[in-house]
Formats: structure tokens, C-alpha cells, sequence
């Protein structure tokens, strides 16, 4: 190589390199194309929290998988200590395993807190949502419990029936069943049979009586419409498949005996204590992201595109710029 | 984590208790135990297993018998022998539902497919052991085909053949544990659905469910016993 | 002005082979991963519950050697721990052990005993008596005549026994994911895993496919120790 041609080759290289680089970045723009600049809170990791061990749970559905894996990948962005133990059961189950310390914290439902483990009826769940949600908070907290600041969203139980059953028997409110509930098979979970929100409910308030109810896995709800075992299945109102499909509908719960809940993390009060500011800070924050529309979008990307739970919990905190 | 001994025999004693007497659920809205439950769900286990076990019987002896008879097919029944062991009873549960959904019938099939196997291998090979010298004389004397079967192969293949059913039998009852997976209520979901019958009614499955199957175990070996003429040495297949 | 960050929301049309819940094995060599965990985990409890068994046997039909009448007592404890259904005896052993892989490990090892047990005792009875002869005609003691005439010979029984115990220890370890052991059976009843086809058939396939694969190898190791068998047919 002549003289002077060896500097000439670095720049151009570094010239090259630098613009691959500035490529690179620029590529992220254009990846998002309808979302705008990242301003959802971007969680920091705080090195005080390190160290600090927190286990997150979660019970036995695609949303709580989901909402568990979120504040668990928040709170570890965050710099805790994280440790998952997801799949626990229904909630008398999570609920014990929080009270033995097995689990740190999980996210539960307002309505099921209050109906499930308070014993309040359906009907005297306060129509208010922020008084449901301190009558929550305040007894949850007579349990040694902390209930934290709670989701915009709700969720409630439903009865569901495919479209082409309901307009055959012509119904369109839950108390329409009425006088046809003996003909029909109900498919729920298996604790649907011990809930007020569930078949109690459906028994004591709406007289209903049906042919047989079967228990199957929460997965199933919508597999036994669709293969024809079910003529009635209880769902969420939050589901994917109400707003990917146009042949399942939902049965007015005109007696509320479904109340709508939000969602609270719930966390032992030691812990709560232990872990800071950041535990509070962290969970309020990742959850603003959380509307109805967003859950669903969330449930679809596991119950329909059949994602992991952990990965469609760091696309959500990624697109919503809590994570990098 | 180890318990002490002591807290583990008041589980089994709590788990008894939940056999004996009703109480009401952890969430206090129904009643759950009691000896009527308990023999609710006992009736359906031996229910779908009975019925799988009869099906599979009823296809499997007939195909055993002639295939073994005619002395074709040996590569076959060992090949399904071995296949059919390496399909976890789970997978195969679980591939039913999700092809075909929850159910009785559905899940009997299921249990079909998992006890057709040792029955058919083991009618093979029970009549694969004749002696090749009886079954001369018996065409020596005048019998059809049809009739060294009815007469000769398969009484001299039945013991062989109780030992499959018997293996059989245990495993449907063992796999008949999880068809609460398909809606198809056994004492498994005293197991499977711990949240509705607590802790003592997971370990009161575990209990009745395991004196069923040691249960079984015995009835077909008794029956296989009694199948046994004197003097012909039985060979645990 | 600056907008929050939005969360993507997908078009679905329902028109692709995931959407119709059809099988894809597309999907399958993509999302392969899924099962690496899983499958490792199914493979340590096989083989650590089929080692443990083996060599719990060993002992027994050592022990069992020269005092035939222990075999009746032995088969029979084996023969219940046999027929006691996995799913009971996790449950049976929790408020002992608890949840995790010791309960699984414990179960699956006690379900393999009597099979691997009865073939060692059927291969050393079934020694010739004239290779026995020709040791003791040799001059070896009794441990030399086990180590070095009655074992090798009975290594083709033993094998057999093996094979079948690994065969149906694979199959049982799907359950293991109710003990709380992960395993395969993970990937079948987590969430709503039990609808979804392809997924089903990946983890049922795989867990068929490991133990042809565990026989297989298994099968190497009897050709291996044996040489003397190659010139006759199996």
C-alpha cells in the first residue's frame, strides 16, 4: 500500500461503520409506526432494592399469567430480587399460599376479593368503583394485607353462549334463561361451582337450573361452545375471542350478579414494608398502560397467537416504554 | 421440606375425616367429602374404566387370536407393544380433547387406544405358546380352524391373556386419574381441583384412589389364577 | 405534544394455521424453544429415576442371590409400588416432601423397581448351568463367578428390563408437572396448552420420540457389552 492510502481506508471504514450505526438506530422508528415517542415512565433500576427478594404469583388463567409476568419483569426492571411462582391455583389457593408466605404478592380482583374471601353479596359491592376499591383495600389490610392502588380496567365473569344458541332460543338477558336453564349443559371451572359470581349466583339469584354443569380447565371455556359440549359457558369479559370472533356472545347480567373488579396487587404487609418506595411506585406505574382494550389485546397475543405469557409481558412493557 | 412424622400422619388423619363426613368448602358456600361423594366419583372411575376395558377386550382378543393363530403379524404386535408404552397416557388424553373435545366417550377412546396394546400382544404371544403338537392332534381329530381356536388356542392362551388385561386394567384406572382434564369427573378431581376440596380432599384421592387400584390388581390376578389349569407355569408377562 | 407509547394491536383475519387451531409444524421448528427447558428437565428425571431404580434393584436381587424366599416379599413390595398410580403416590408423598422434583423423582424411581428387579433375578437364573460349572471348574470365588460369568450373561435380561422401565418412566414423567416438576406435561395442561393441537402433538411427539431414542441407546449398550451375541440372531 502507498503512503497515506492506509489513513485514507481507516476513515472510510469508520466513515461506514458510523453510518451503519446511525442506520441501525434509525430502523426503530420505523418499527413503530403508529405509536409515538416513548413516553410511558420508563422504570429505573434503583441499587437499593437489590437484594431485596419479592416471589410473584399468579392464579391459573392467561390474564393472570399475563399480569403476573408483568409486575414481575417491572419489579425486577426496578432492581428487586424476583422470583415467579405463577399457576398457583384459583384464589383460595393463591390466597393461602400469600397468607403462608409462599408467594411475596399477586394480582387479584376487587369483585373477587370482596364476593370470594369478604363474603360480600354481588349485590352490595358499592356501584362506585372507588369505594369497591377501599372497601377492598381496607379489609385486605385487616389480613395484614396491602392492597396497592388499582387498574383502570375491569374484568368480570360472564355467561357466554355462541350466537347461533341464543338467537335459537331467542334470549339476550341471563334471566331470559329462565324456564330454559333445564335444558341446557353449563361448563365452568372447577371453584365455579363454590362462587357467588358463578353458578351460586346463577342458582340463588337467578333461580336458574341447569341440566348439568361440567367443571373444565379455564382454557376450555370456549373449546366446549365451539365443539358443541357446552350450550353455556362461563368467560371474562376481558377475552380475546370477544373481540376476534363475531359467533360468541354475552348474556346481560341484569340481576349483577357478575360485578366488574379491577385489578390490585396485593402484597403481604412485610413485604410492602421492606421493599420501599419503588414496590408501590413501580406497580401503579406499569399498570396506567393497562386499559381494557390493551388487556385484550394482551390476552389475544397468548390465548390466540399462542405467545408465552413471560414474552407478550415484555412486548407490552417494551411497547409501552417502561422497559427498553 | 420434611415435616415431622407426626404432622403427617394428622394429614392422613384429616384426609379419613373428608371420607367419612361432609364439610362445607374453604369459601363456605357448598358442602364438599362425604362418603356419597367419594363413591360418586369411585363409580365413575370404574365406569370410564370399565367401559375402555371392555372395548378394548372386545377388539383386541379377536385380532390377537386370529393374527397369533395364523402366525402372522409377530413384528407388528411386539412393534405396538412397544410403541403404545411410549405414549404418556397424559399426551394421549390431551390429544383427544384437542381434536375432539371434552367427554365420556371421548375420553373412554382415549383410554381404549392406551389398553388395547398389552391385551393384544399378550393374545398373541398366549397363542404363539401352544403347544404345536396339541394343536396337531386337535386337526388330527377333525377340528376346523375356527374350532382349534374356540377350543384349544384360546383356553390355553387365557391366562396370557388375563395377565394383559390385567396390566391393562391397572393402567386405565392410573390414567383414568386425570380425565377430570376432560371434564369427566373420577377421584382424580379430588386431586386435580384441590381448591374445591382442600388439602384433606387431594390427599382422600390420593388414598382412594391408590386402594382401587391395588384393588384391581387383585381381582385380575385372582382371575388369572383361576384361569390357570394345574400345572401350566405362568410366566408374569 | 408528545403521545404515550401505544401497544400494537395485530390484525387478526383468523386466516392463518395457528388462528384455526390446525396442526403446523412450521410453528413447531420455529418456536422450538419452547421445549428445550422442559425437555431437559423430562430427560434428568427419566434418567436419574431409572439409575436410582437400577441400582435399588441391584442391591435387592444381590441380596436376593442366595436367599431365594426374599424374592416373593420383594415382588410384592415392588408389585404395589408398581400398581399405586403416579398421580396418587406425588399427593401421597406431598405432606412429606413436599412440592418438587424429590416427590417426582421418588415416585418414578419406586414405579421402575419391580420391573428392573424381576429381569435381574429371571437373567441370573436363566445362567446355563454348564457356564456356572465351567467357573467353578475354573477356580473362581463366588463374587468372581457373579462379576464375571453370571452378570455378563444376564446383561441381555437386565437390558430388557431396562428398556421397559425407561420407556414407561418417560411416559410417566409428563405427570411430573403436577408434583411440580416440570417435565414435558408442562407444555400439554399449562393455561389453555390442552386446545391447542399443534402444541399437544410437539409435547406428546417429543416425549415419544425421547424414549425411542432412550430404547435405541439402550439397545447400543446391549450390542456393545455383549459381543458374543452379535453372531446369533437376537
Amino acid at each position: 500500500m502507498r503512503r497515506g492510502q492506509f489513513p485514507a481506508l481507516v476513515m472510510a471504514i469508520a466513515a461506514l461503520g458510523c453510518m451503519l450505526l446511525l442506520g441501525a438506530c434509525g430502523d426503530d422508528d420505523n418499527k413503530s409506526s403508529d405509536s409515538g415517542s416513548t413516553s410511558g415512565k420508563l422504570i429505573e433500576r434503583n441499587p437499593d432494592n437489590a437484594g431485596k427478594k419479592i416471589t410473584v404469583g399468579s392464579k391459573n388463567f392467561t390474564e393472570e399469567f399475563i399480569l403476573g409476568e408483568i409486575y414481575a419483569q417491572a419489579l425486577q426492571a426496578a432492581g428487586y430480587d424476583i422470583k415467579t411462582d405463577l399457576n398457583l391455583g384459583d384464589a383460595q389457593i393463591a390466597l393461602k399460599a400469600l397468607k403462608a408466605g409462599d408467594i411475596d404478592a399477586y394480582p387479584e380482583y376487587t369483585s373477587t376479593a370482596l364476593t370470594s374471601f369478604f363474603k360480600v353479596q354481588p349485590q352490595d359491592i358499592p356501584k362506585d368503583a372507588q369505594d369497591a376499591i377501599d372497601q377492598t383495600q381496607s379489609k385486605f389490610a385487616q389480613e395484614g394485607l396491602v392492597a396497592f392502588d388499582p387498574t383502570t380496567f375491569t374484568s368480570a365473569n360472564a355467561v357466554g353462549m355462541l350466537k347461533k344458541k341464543a338467537d335459537e332460543l331467542g334470549v339476550q338477558k341471563v334471566s331470559d334463561l329462565k324456564g330454559k336453564s333445564q335444558d341446557l349443559t353449563l361448563y365452568g371451572s372447577p371453584e365455579c361451582r363454590q362462587r357467588v359470581d358463578c353458578l351460586v349466583g346463577l342458582e340463588k339469584y337467578y333461580g336458574l337450573k341447569f341440566k348439568k354443569f361440567t367443571p373444565v380447565d379455564i382454557g376450555l371455556r370456549y373449546d366446549v361452545l365451539d365443539k358443541g359440549q357446552a350450550d353455556v359457558s362461563i368467560i371474562f369479559t376481558t377475552d380475546a375471542q370477544l373481540s376476534t370472533r363475531d359467533d360468541v356472545v354475552t348474556l346481560e347480567d341484569d340481576k349483577k350478579v357478575f360485578p366488574p373488579g379491577n385489578v390490585t396487587f396485593v402484597a403481604r404487609k412485610q413485604t410492602a414494608d421492606s421493599a420501599g418506595p419503588d414496590l408501590k411506585e413501580t406497580v401503579e406505574n406499569v399498570q396506567q398502560g393497562l386499559t381494557e382494550r390493551v388487556m385484550q389485546e394482551l390476552n389475544a397475543r397468548v390465548d390466540v397467537d399462542r405467545e408465552e405469557p413471560r414474552a407478550v409481558a415484555k412486548a407490552y412493557l417494551r411497547e409501552s416504554g417502561y422497559i427498553k | 421440606m420434611m415435616h415431622l412424622p407426626l404432622a403427617f400422619l394428622s394429614d392422613f388423619g384429616d384426609a379419613i375425616d373428608f371420607i367419612l363426613h361432609t364439610r362445607e368448602a374453604q369459601t363456605g358456600t357448598v358442602q364438599v367429602g362425604g362418603l356419597a361423594e367419594v363413591l360418586d366419583f369411585t363409580w365413575e372411575h370404574i365406569k370410564v374404566s370399565g367401559a375402555a376395558i371392555g372395548v378394548a377386550c372386545a377388539f383386541a382378543v379377536p385380532v390377537g387370536l386370529v393374527l397369533g393363530h395364523a402366525g402372522k403379524g409377530e413384528l407388528l404386535a411386539i412393534s405396538i407393544s412397544n410403541v403404545g408404552r411410549a405414549v404418556p397416557s397424559l399426551a394421549l388424553i390431551a390429544f383427544f380433547v384437542a381434536y375432539l373435545g371434552v367427554g365420556f366417550t371421548n375420553v373412554t377412546l382415549a383410554l381404549v387406544l392406551l389398553a388395547i396394546p398389552p391385551i393384544l400382544t399378550n393374545t398373541y404371544v398366549g397363542v404363539r405358546q401352544v403347544d404345536p403338537d396339541v394343536i396337531d392332534a386337535a386337526r388330527g381329530m377333525g377340528l376346523s380352524p375356527g374350532e382349534v381356536v374356540r377350543r384349544i388356542e384360546l383356553p390355553l392362551a387365557l391366562p396370557s391373556i388375563f395377565g394383559g388385561i390385567r396390566t391393562s386394567a391397572v393402567n386405565v384406572v392410573a390414567t383414568a386419574t386425570i380425565a377430570p382434564l376432560a371434564g369427566v369427573l373420577t377421584l382424580g378431581d379430588f386431586i386435580l381441583s384441590a381448591n374445591v376440596y382442600g388439602q384433606d380432599g387431594r390427599l382422600a384421592g390420593a388414598i382412594v384412589v391408590a386402594l382401587l387400584a391395588l384393588f384391581v390388581e387383585l381381582a385380575f390376578a385372582t382371575l388369572q389364577r383361576v384361569v390357570t389349569p394345574r400345572g401350566l407355569t405362568l410366566r408374569d408377562p | 405534544m408528545t403521545t404515550l407509547a401505544q401497544v400494537q394491536f395485530h390484525e387478526r383475519s383468523g386466516d392463518s394455521c395457528i388462528a384455526r387451531n390446525d396442526f403446523c409444524p412450521g410453528w413447531i421448528v420455529d418456536h422450538f424453544d419452547r421445549y428445550t427447558d422442559p425437555l431437559l428437565q423430562h430427560i434428568f428425571l427419566t434418567v436419574t429415576a431409572v439409575a436410582c431404580g437400577f441400582a435399588i434393584a441391584f442391591v435387592l436381587a444381590l441380596v436376593a442371590r442366595r436367599r431365594h424366599w426374599l424374592n416373593g416379599p420383594i415382588l410384592g413390595v415392588t408389585g404395589v409400588l408398581y400398581t399405586l398410580p403416579s398421580l396418587a403416590v406425588f399427593f401421597l408423598l406431598l405432606p412429606i416432601t413436599g412440592r418438587g422434583n424429590t416427590t417426582a423423582l421418588i415416585a418414578l424411581t419406586a414405579y421402575t423397581l419391580q420391573i428392573i428387579f424381576r429381569n435381574i433375578v429371571t437373567g441370573l437364573e436363566n445362567v446355563p448351568a454348564e457356564a456356572r460349572d465351567a467357573g467353578i471348574g475354573m477356580g473362581l470365588t463366588d463374587r468372581q463367578l457373579l462379576w464375571r460369568v453370571e452378570l455378563p450373561l444376564a446383561l441381555p435380561d437386565v437390558i430388557a428390563g431396562l428398556r421397559i422401565a425407561t420407556t414407561t418412566t418417560v411416559g410417566l414423567a409428563t405427570l411430573a408437572v403436577f408434583a411440580g416438576a416440570g417435565g414435558l406435561g408442562e407444555q400439554i395442561v399449562t393455561g389453555s396448552n390442552i386446545t391447542f393441537k399443534t402444541g399437544v402433538v410437539a409435547a406428546g411427539g417429543l416425549a415419544v420420540l425421547l424414549a425411542l431414542a432412550l430404547d435405541m441407546v439402550l439397545l447400543g449398550v446391549q450390542r456393545v457389552l455383549t459381543p458374543w451375541r452379535r453372531a446369533r440372531p437376537a
